[in-house]
């Protein structure tokens, strides 16, 4: 299917459905690959795998009673945040342990909450890996609303967020509220997730949190920059995966991934200074050496020191 | 008015004791070397004089007042180890983080904010590399960093911890001269190091500590290798006690 086609297909009423998920696709896109900035920098990949997980009993049990999806996910994942941040204070277990609990505890929870809906094997499957058709229009006001207060939020606690990700130690000298940045933080990538599910599914959400992110980091040594291209590699793999999946009835969830993940890949081969391939092909004397190296750096004599015939 | 008063300081840790009964003070103009072994308590020290972990008993006195968190006046150099150096972000991005607490919440830097950040830039000597990433750096620029990051909060005191450690002898003896300009500009300095070659050199005063002081005084008072031997724990024919008749 050409790209003509899948943009007729787009604007054809009878599958009103098609647009609906791309825009949900393409914000929840945007909004992950922005917050997947600061998990990857942080190094709290698991995190968001925690939360994903943790999102699927809150699921369940909305669906079981029939309630609203998103909302209930996000109760279950800021539920799990908030206990992962107070129980990782104690430090005689370690944070990742912590997760390893909590991460499987929650979806063993949400299985046998799902076991007892009838028909739960086709609801489980959906959960799991997404899907496109039966989106209410209600989810895509909830999802561009929530998409922008967490966008808001971010642009108003980056300054914060970055001293706390540099350096605890210090942001707690400076009287920041360390332990509260990191629950706004916890809570801004279940939200992020929870408006994710829908199209991606709970399993692959992770990717979307992340892939983006990581390929923007190894394209730029600039924070800002990185912010404004992994919600761009999101939004592009949204897209396309979208596209690809309707052309070749590929699952939506799925396809997307690979689309970002080929984006991934190919940033790690080719990315300007620190593509595997890029380093090999640049000769050490293009390489940029610092202006200043100072006496030292290099294992190089310092000029004062004396000679050994000297001394 | 001293710059620092810390009188009958007691500190646990998980209900270990590991500060007793500490007193030092500070004056303005002094770079005072904190010494001892590991678990000594030297950066425990540190943490209690900035508020950040719960005293038992004691005061701290900072510039006439009790200490608390987020207090300007004290610019705080922790180990190189606490900072994420693999972080995008460039050297002056890097210093003004130092800020973000006086800036406090939805406010962005101003032109006093960028102004205060390339003084400090300027004073140790990196404002030439104020665009690189700090991943890019040698181990000497990065204690550099971290000092100017402190120094743009304009401190009256700077607390440093094992600023020395892991430099080659040429990096410390430049970080060491600037440490003894800073505290000439009417700063009190105190610095923790495991280095003492390099205290003994550059510190107007050195305290020795080991859970309580053991000495303070000036290098040339603390020859008796007896404090030293009670301090770092090590019989009377370690080189350690060489090093310091050497000094």
């Amino acid at each position: 299917m050409s790209i003509t086609d899948f943009l007729t297909d787009l604007l054809n009423p009878d599958l009103a459905f098609l647009p609906k998920a791309l825009a949900i696709a393409v914000m929840s896109s945007i909004v992950c690959g922005v917050v997947g900035c600061y998990v990857v920098l942080r190094g709290m990949a698991f995190i968001g795998d925690a939360v994903a997980h943790a999102v699927f009993p809150g699921i369940a049990v909305a669906f079981v009673l029939q309630g609203s999806l998103v909302l209930g996910g996000a109760v279950a994942g800021v539920a799990t945040a908030l206990l992962i941040a107070i129980f990782s204070q104690n430090r005689r277990v370690k944070e990742d342990s912590l997760i390893g609990v909590f991460l499987v505890a929650t979806f063993a929870l949400g299985i046998v909450i799902i076991s007892q809906a009838p028909g739960y094997a086709g609801s489980l499957q959906q959960f799991l890996f997404g899907s496109i058709t039966g989106i209410p229009d209600r989810d895509l006001y909830v999802v561009g609303g929530t998409g922008l207060v967490i966008l808001g939020l971010v642009l108003a606690l980056h300054k914060e967020f970055v001293a706390v990700c540099l350096d605890r130690e210090m942001s707690r000298s400076m009287g920041l509220p360390v332990f509260w940045l990191d629950i706004v933080l916890y809570v801004l990538v279940t939200l992020a997730v929870v408006i994710s599910l829908q199209t991606i599914g709970n399993i692959l959400v992770l990717a979307l949190l992340i892939t983006p992110a990581a390929a923007a980091r190894l394209l730029t040594d600039r924070l800002g920059v990185m912010m404004l291209l992994a919600p761009a590699i999101g939004g592009v793999s949204a897209f396309v995966g979208l596209y690809l999946s309707w052309s070749y009835d590929t699952p939506v969830g799925g396809t997307v991934v690979l689309v970002a993940t080929a984006i991934f890949l190919a940033a790690w081969l080719i990315a300007p200074r620190h593509g595997v391939l890029t380093r090999r092909w640049m000769r050490p004397t293009e390489r940029e050496l610092p202006d200043d190296p100072g006496p030292g750096s290099y294992g190089l004599p310092h000029p004062q020191e004396p000679s050994p015939v000297a001394g | 008015m001293r710059a620092l008063d810390v009188e009958g300081l007691d500190v646990d840790l998980g209900g270990r004791p590991v500060l007793r009964g500490v007193r030092l003070h500070l004056n303005r103009g002094e770079l005072v070397g904190l010494l001892g072994p590991n678990g000594a308590g030297k950066t425990t020290l540190l943490r209690a004089i900035l508020a950040l972990t719960r005293t038992r008993g004691g005061t701290v006195t900072v510039e006439g007042k009790p200490s608390r968190r987020g207090r300007s006046d004290i610019g705080y150099v922790p180990q190189r180890h606490e900072f994420t150096w693999d972080f995008p972000i460039s050297v002056e991005q890097a210093v003004m983080t130092g800020r973000t607490g006086r800036l406090g919440l939805l406010r962005r830097p101003g032109v006093a904010d960028w102004r205060a950040v390339g003084d400090a830039l300027d004073r140790v000597q990196l404002a030439g590399l104020r665009r690189r990433p700090v991943g890019e750096l040698s181990g000497g620029q990065r204690q550099r960093v971290l000092v100017a990051r402190a120094l743009a909060l304009a401190p009256r005191i700077l607390l440093l911890d094992e600023p020395f450690t892991g430099l080659d002898m040429p990096t410390q003896e430049l970080l060491g001269d600037l440490f003894t300009s800073l505290a000439r500009e009417d700063r009190a300095v105190l610095m923790t190091t495991h280095d003492l070659v390099a205290a003994v050199d550059s510190c107007t005063r050195l305290v020795l500590l080991n859970g309580r002081i053991i000495a303070d005084g000036q290098p040339a008072d603390l020859q008796d290798a007896e404090l030293w031997t009670k301090t770092f724990g090590v019989s009377a024919a370690s080189p350690l006690l060489k090093l310091v008749r050497a000094a």
